[in-house]
């Protein structure tokens, strides 16, 4: 249990705090789904909610904003791990206090 | 891909290794593939890490168990190339189509354990609605599923919730039946490493 959720906790520290093409207040917001300048806040948003919803236009129009490939790939990860990291965190927080619950 | 560095912007070294593993399986490098090695120091080796302790590591559900549940996950997500992906990887860990397709079909109908299907629809919630709630655990925890499957569903849940996303959001091309029978094969015998 705690080997995964250690690995988990690597993922995001090496995607969030490592070296990057973006800066890492950028992959923190992309993370976060937090508000992002347009087009990207749509792409990530997308990633983050409706990731089967996105476009060749949504990439390429955050290309012709100025980002390069490089930190469009990263952003994108962020995203995609920050969403899985809620969802994961909610349900070990809900699995903690059922435990809790159980135990008392 | 929609990004051309993860069509064509890897090392000569990768570019030498992913010819060979053309020739040995006769088959394109799947992206789910080409994904983990670019630049894989950021995000390919720690996934690779996590998703391989998630889905080989030590655990009470089987392999085939974990398959089907990222199978489901995948299918929850509408995530075409991750559902035949996974969806082959379970059958052949069971050596039971029928079974998986049974559960992505209906689950309430399949013909499943029932601590199997509780926690997969504690998975389905979870990925559809991003949250789920202590009753939600509570009924899975009924239904004879310890605490420690439990984290370990949701390790499994994490990774194909990521994985979903960067299938989708970076546009992997989707093989046919044969290619995801040879993707199968591959993760039975090697794994994510």
């Amino acid at each position: 249990m705690e080997e995964k959720r250690t690995a988990q906790r690597a993922l995001v520290t090496r995607v969030l705090e490592g070296d990057g093409r973006a800066s890492r207040a950028e992959r923190h917001d992309a993370f976060d789904n937090a508000t992002l300048t347009e087009p990207l806040h749509g792409l990530i948003s997308k990633v983050a909610k409706y990731p089967t919803l996105t476009t060749d236009d949504d990439v390429a129009a955050v290309k012709a904003s100025g980002l390069s490939e490089d930190q469009i790939f990263e952003l994108v990860v962020c995203a995609a791990v920050g969403q899985a990291t809620r969802q994961y965190q909610n349900a070990v927080a809900a699995l903690t206090v059922a435990i809790s619950d159980e135990g008392s | 891909m929609r990004l051309e560095i993860l069509n064509s912007g890897y090392t000569f070294g990768t570019k030498v290794l992913f010819a060979f593993i053309q020739l040995a399986s006769r088959r394109p490098v799947p992206d789910a593939a080409k994904l983990v090695f670019y630049r894989a120091d950021f995000y390919g080796e720690p996934m690779k890490l996590f998703t391989h302790e998630a889905m080989r590591g030590p655990s009470a559900w089987s392999v085939g168990d974990r398959e089907l549940m990222a199978a489901f996950v995948s299918k929850t997500n509408m995530s075409e190339f991750c559902i035949g992906a996974h969806t082959a990887t379970a059958a052949g860990a069971y050596h039971d189509q029928a079974r998986v397709a049974a559960v992505l079909s209906n689950l309430e109908t399949a013909p499943i354990e029932e601590p199997l299907r509780a926690t997969l629809r504690m998975l389905q919630k979870l990925t559809r609605e991003h949250t789920v709630e202590e009753a939600d655990m509570r009924r899975v925890l009924d239904s004879g599923v310890s605490r420690a499957q439990i984290d370990d569903a949701l390790a499994v849940c994490f990774a194909f919730n990521t994985t979903n996303r960067l299938a989708d959001a970076f546009g992997f091309f989707v093989p046919g039946p044969r290619g995801f029978e040879s993707g199968a094969k591959y993760l039975l015998s090697r794994g994510y490493k």
